[in-house]
Parts: C-alpha cells; sequence; structure tokens
C-alpha cells in the first residue's frame, strides 16, 4: 500500500511538472512580448517593465523562477490589471468556483446514483426507460444550451428564481442544475449498468434467500460493489465540471474563476492564463489523486500493486 | 474358433439405410453470417439508433447542399433585414446583421461535423499505430508507452486544449489540433487493450507458424477483430469533439466571425436571448442537442450490435 501510493505520488509531481512545463513553453512560444500593444511606450519604459516582469533574465532562469513561483503559490502580477495579483484573482475566484463545483458535484453524484439505481432495479420498466431517456437527453444537451433555456424560462418566463449572479442559495439552484445535468446523467447509466451486471451476482441470490429486505440487499450488498465505477470516473467527472464552470459562470454573471480565465483569455493576460491554468492543473491532478487512493481502499479485489502489462 | 454366442451378434436390424432427415440434421440451415454482416442485421432492429443514423445522414446532406440551397450567402449581411423572426423568406429567421440563420445553421453543420470526423480520424490513425505497437509489442516498450498514456491521461483536457488554442490562435485547423493532440489517449488505450488480448489466440499463433510477417499479422490479424471497440469509440469521439468545439466558441477560442458554428451561433445569440429573439439560439442548439443525441443513440446501438456477446 505505501508503495502504491508513493507512485502514485510520484506520477502526480510528474504530471504537475509537464503541464508547468508545457505552459512556460507554449506561453514563450508566442512571438512578440506581452507589452507590444502598448505602442505609445518607449523603449526604456519597455525594458523596465520586462524587467519588473522579469522577462529579460535568460530562459532558464525565468523557468526556474516560474517553477519556485508554482511551489510557493506565487503567481505574480497580472499584466493586465497593475493592482491586483493572480494570487488575488485565485483568491477571490476560486472559492465560489469552487462551491459551485462541489455543489454541482454533490448533485450529480447523488440524483445519479439513485436514478440510476431505480433503472435497473426496475430493468425494462417504466422508471426504467424514463430515466435513460433522461440520461440521454441529459448527455446531449450542452450545458451552456441548457443554462440559458433555464434562466429564459425559469427566471424571466415564470420568475421564480434569480436569472444571475452569485449571493444566496437561490442563486446557486440553476447554475448547479444546468452544470450537473450531464454528469448526472452519466453517473446514472454508469450505476445503472453496473448495477444490473452486480444484481446478477451469486451473492445477490443468497442474501435474498436468507431474507434480507430488498432495500437492505441493495443498500448493504449491490451498491458497495456497483458504485465501483462511479468512483473511479469521479475525478475525470470533477475535472470536467471545474472546466465547465467557466461556460457557466460567464452565463450566470457568477464572479469566479471563469470569469477572470476568460477575461485573461480575451485580453491575453499571461500571468492569469499561465497562473489559473497551472493552479487548475495541479488541483485537479491532485484530486484525481485523491480518488485513486480512494479506490485503492474502497475495493478490496485491488491488491494495490498491479500485474504486469496492466493499464 | 469360438462359438458363436447369439447374444454377441448384432441383427441386421439394427442396421437401417440412412434417411433424408439424418442428412438434413448435419446441412447448416441458416446462411452463415460475417460478424459485419450480422452486427448490421442487429442494428437494423434498434429503432433509436436507426433514427440517429438517418437524421445524421440527412444532416450530412443538409450540411453539403444547404448552404447551395439557400438563396442567401453565409457571411452577407443585409441591413434591411435585422433580427426578423422565421418566415417564407427566412426560415429560421435572421441575426443582428441580417444574415440568415437557416443558412448559417447548415454551413454550421459543416464546421461541427467536419471538426468532430476529423478529430476521430486523427484520433483513429494516432491511437492504432500507437495502442497497436504498445499491445503487440509487449514488455518494456509497452510498460513505457503505458506510462506517458497514463501521464497524459490524467491531464486536464480542456485546459491544455484552451492553452492550445490561446497559443495557436482561433481558427479550424487549431481547433483539430488542439482537440487531437489530447484526444488520442483513449483510443489508444482501446487499441492497446483489444490487441493484448486478440495476440495471444489461437489464430495468431496459427498464422504465425504458416510464417506471416508483423505488419502481415497487424494487418490481416488483429485489426479486423479490433474494429468493433474502435468503430464504437469513433462514434463517440465525434459528439464529443463537436461539443469541444462549440465550448471553445463560446469562450471566443473558436471559429471567429462573420464565419459560422453552432457554438459561435449560440454564444452571438446569449445577449438577444432576453429580448424574445428566441430562434437566434434554437436553431443552432436545437441541431448540437439533436447531433449529440443521434452519436450517442448509434454509438450505444452500435455497441451492442458489434459485442459478439449479444449475439441473439
Amino acid at each position: 500500500m505505501p508503495l502504491y501510493i508513493l507512485k502514485r505520488f510520484i506520477m502526480m509531481i510528474v504530471t504537475i511538472l509537464i503541464i508547468a512545463t508545457l505552459t512556460f513553453v507554449l506561453m514563450r512560444a508566442i512571438p512578440g512580448s506581452p507589452f507590444d500593444e502598448e505602442r505609445t511606450s518607449n523603449p526604456t519604459i519597455q525594458a523596465n517593465l520586462e524587467k519588473f516582469y522579469k522577462l529579460d533574465q535568460p530562459m532558464p532562469i525565468q523557468y526556474l523562477n516560474y517553477l519556485k513561483s508554482i511551489v510557493t503559490f506565487d503567481y505574480g502580477p497580472s499584466i493586465k490589471k497593475p493592482n491586483e495579483s493572480v494570487n488575488t484573482l485565485l483568491s477571490r475566484g476560486f472559492p465560489i468556483s469552487f462551491e459551485l463545483g462541489i455543489a454541482t458535484m454533490i448533485v450529480a453524484v447523488l440524483s445519479g446514483i439513485v436514478l440510476g439505481t431505480f433503472a435497473a432495479l426496475r430493468h425494462n420498466g417504466i422508471i426504467d426507460y424514463g430515466a435513460m431517456t433522461f440520461a440521454v437527453i441529459g448527455i446531449s444537451i450542452p450545458n451552456f444550451v441548457l443554462a440559458t433555456l433555464l434562466i429564459q424560462q425559469v427566471a424571466v418566463n415564470w420568475g421564480w428564481l434569480p436569472p444571475a449572479t452569485w449571493s444566496s442559495p437561490k442563486h446557486m439552484i440553476l447554475p448547479v442544475i444546468a452544470l450537473a445535468t450531464g454528469p448526472t446523467a452519466i453517473i446514472a447509466r454508469l450505476t445503472r449498468a453496473s448495477m444490473l451486471e452486480v444484481l446478477t451476482q451469486d451473492y445477490i441470490k443468497m442474501a435474498r434467500a436468507k431474507g434480507l429486505t430488498p432495500f437492505r440487499i441493495v443498500a448493504r450488498h449491490a451498491l458497495r460493489n456497483a458504485l465501483m465505477p462511479v468512483v473511479t470516473i469521479m475525478g475525470t467527472m470533477l475535472a470536467g465540471i471545474l472546466t465547465g464552470t467557466f461556460v457557466i459562470e460567464k452565463i450566470f454573471a457568477i464572479p469566479g474563476m471563469g470569469k477572470y480565465f476568460v477575461e485573461s483569455i480575451n485580453n491575453r493576460d499571461y500571468p492569469v492564463i499561465m497562473g489559473s491554468t497551472v493552479f487548475y492543473s495541479a488541483f485537479l491532478v491532485f484530486m484525481l489523486f485523491v480518488v485513486d487512493i480512494l479506490y485503492g481502499f474502497l475495493d478490496p479485489r485491488i491488491k494495490l500493486h498491479k500485474k504486469e502489462g496492466e493499464v | 474358433m469360438v462359438a458363436k454366442d447369439p447374444r454377441l451378434t448384432v441383427p441386421d436390424e439394427w442396421f437401417k439405410k440412412k434417411t433424408d432427415d439424418g442428412d438434413q440434421a448435419e446441412a447448416v440451415v441458416r446462411p452463415s453470417l460475417s460478424y459485419w454482416k450480422d452486427a448490421w442485421r442487429r442494428l437494423r432492429k434498434n429503432k433509436l439508433a436507426m433514427s440517429g443514423l438517418v437524421f445524421l445522414i440527412l444532416l450530412t446532406f443538409m450540411a453539403i447542399f444547404g448552404p447551395i440551397l439557400s438563396p442567401y450567402e453565409v457571411t452577407a449581411t443585409d441591413l434591411r433585414s435585422q433580427n426578423l423572426a422565421p418566415s417564407a423568406a427566412h426560415w429560421f429567421g435572421t441575426d443582428e446583421m441580417g444574415r440568415d440563420v437557416f443558412t448559417r445553421t447548415w454551413y454550421g453543420a459543416r464546421i461541427s461535423l467536419f471538426v468532430g470526423v476529423m478529430a476521430a480520424l486523427i484520433d483513429f490513425f494516432i491511437g492504432i499505430i500507437y495502442g497497436g505497437v504498445s499491445g503487440y509489442k509487449g514488455g518494456r516498450t509497452d510498460s513505457i508507452m503505458m506510462r506517458v498514456i497514463e501521464i497524459l491521461y490524467g491531464l486536464p483536457h480542456l485546459l491544455v486544449v484552451i492553452l492550445l488554442m490561446v497559443v495557436m490562435g482561433p481558427s479550424l485547423t487549431t481547433i483539430i489540433v488542439a482537440l487531437t493532440i489530447t484526444g488520442w489517449v483513449g483510443m489508444a488505450r482501446i487499441v492497446r487493450g483489444q490487441v493484448l488480448q486478440i495476440k495471444n489466440y489461437e489464430f495468431v499463433t496459427a498464422s504465425k507458424s504458416f510464417g506471416a510477417q508483423t505488419p502481415r499479422i497487424i494487418r490481416k490479424n488483429l485489426l479486423p477483430n479490433t474494429m468493433g471497440p474502435i468503430i464504437v469509440q469513433m462514434t463517440l469521439t465525434v459528439p464529443s469533439a463537436i461539443f469541444a468545439e462549440a465550448f471553445l466558441s463560446f469562450l471566443g477560442l473558436g471559429i471567429q466571425a462573420p464565419h459560422a458554428s453552432w457554438g459561435v451561433m449560440a454564444n452571438d445569440a446569449l445577449p438577444v436571448i432576453l429580448s424574445g429573439d428566441w430562434w437566434r439560439l434554437f436553431f443552432p442548439a436545437f441541431f448540437i442537442s439533436i447531433t449529440m443525441f443521434a452519436f450517442n443513440v448509434l454509438g450505444d446501438g452500435m455497441q451492442d450490435a458489434l459485442d459478439p456477446k449479444l449475439r441473439g
């Protein structure tokens, strides 16, 4: 077990290093300096600016500085917003995005599991067809389409919920629904498929023969095994949700990280793009690591060191 | 000489001339079906998957001929007919520059389908080569190649795509490049898993014992037998690429105006949606959703049809 965790940990560090290097190389590969737009500035000001942002030093030094800044969580100042550092933007925006992401994750996991389980228990029944129809539609509708539909119908036409911003629990409902529908659908399908498989196993028959109540059979015996595939995809799903927040925040005018990220893309604010990409990636890779370890603990069949040639 | 024991003699009536019925029992009654014919036969029974297929064929037709059939140019602006609701002249209405939404919808279909299909094809080629080599070679080569895949798999794809798009600048080519740089990993994993399983089967050994060379084994034995899951994966890659393109366009990183893709059209429609111009968002959104739906049900159907274990 410690060996497995260590191996996963090293993988995580390597992955973050690759992302960081890739970001660095890509950002430096862009022709011209970020200050080229300011045509009025004379060469001295240009040079001073570059000195301030440490862009005048040789590449390897810049790279080392950059790696150091990642480890110390200091991403430097924003180029387009001189009074803000990337850190202030991150500390202002990320908690909100995180709130939205976690709320979405919780809603998606719970409702997906419930839907999938009931669909499997009523296999080929009306609940099954209903849930699976919902699932295919949920996978097919992009979240930004759903978000606009919700704003137009629920918020504007019916006036039930606020259409934008992020100030009370009521404001959270529409963005979370818009963001959670796709993941809910995916989890429901996955749960249904693995539940159907688990329900045919001998130990379920055994539990039934013992006279356990159906609820107990499902809750105690079947779900535990049926949920393993759901745990596996949770890491990548969180990645999808967190990147999905960019779009949802734009539509609902939520002042999260997505807003700053999209802004920084549009006005090519490279430190912000770099900082938030690396921060987000590191966060997601870390979550993937956590899920992997969790999976190892949950599934007794995994011996935590892999057989030769397995992925 | 042993005396003839009557119990040991076999009476003549035990021997009967074989009747025609006996011949029938040995005969193969049903015509033999190839793998693909059988899969097609089963896919045809799946009504949902077939309607998805029919829709996609119609969509492809309209994507090719729609912009030609329409009397309007895709990027032609007409300031006298801004923000018109759907009518006989403009079936899907017009946008704020007076461009015909009907024409732009089919032009958007062109872009979306092109991005989806190209991404799937390139993933297919890279994935087959990488996964095939990794699975077939095995041993050290395999474990090194798999470490690389494992690391790439851990990357948050959309973030990398966004980063690439920022650097390379938004255009059709860069979208496809950015999507395939991160997208081939899934395909490579599937191909490798399949090859790993099949390469130990007897018919491969038989082929080797006849002196077949590696390229021939890969081409004749391994690839045809791995095609099922690969085609399913390709069918499911297309909608996710279409979604990614829409997502990028929506963030302002996709196809640039005045060109149209469904994502761009939906993004442009956002500011006006509250003023009641529903058609601006409805048509691109509707077609993105229906197309994703069609690919998803077709992919699901093919998964069932191509799985030999589900053969009925």
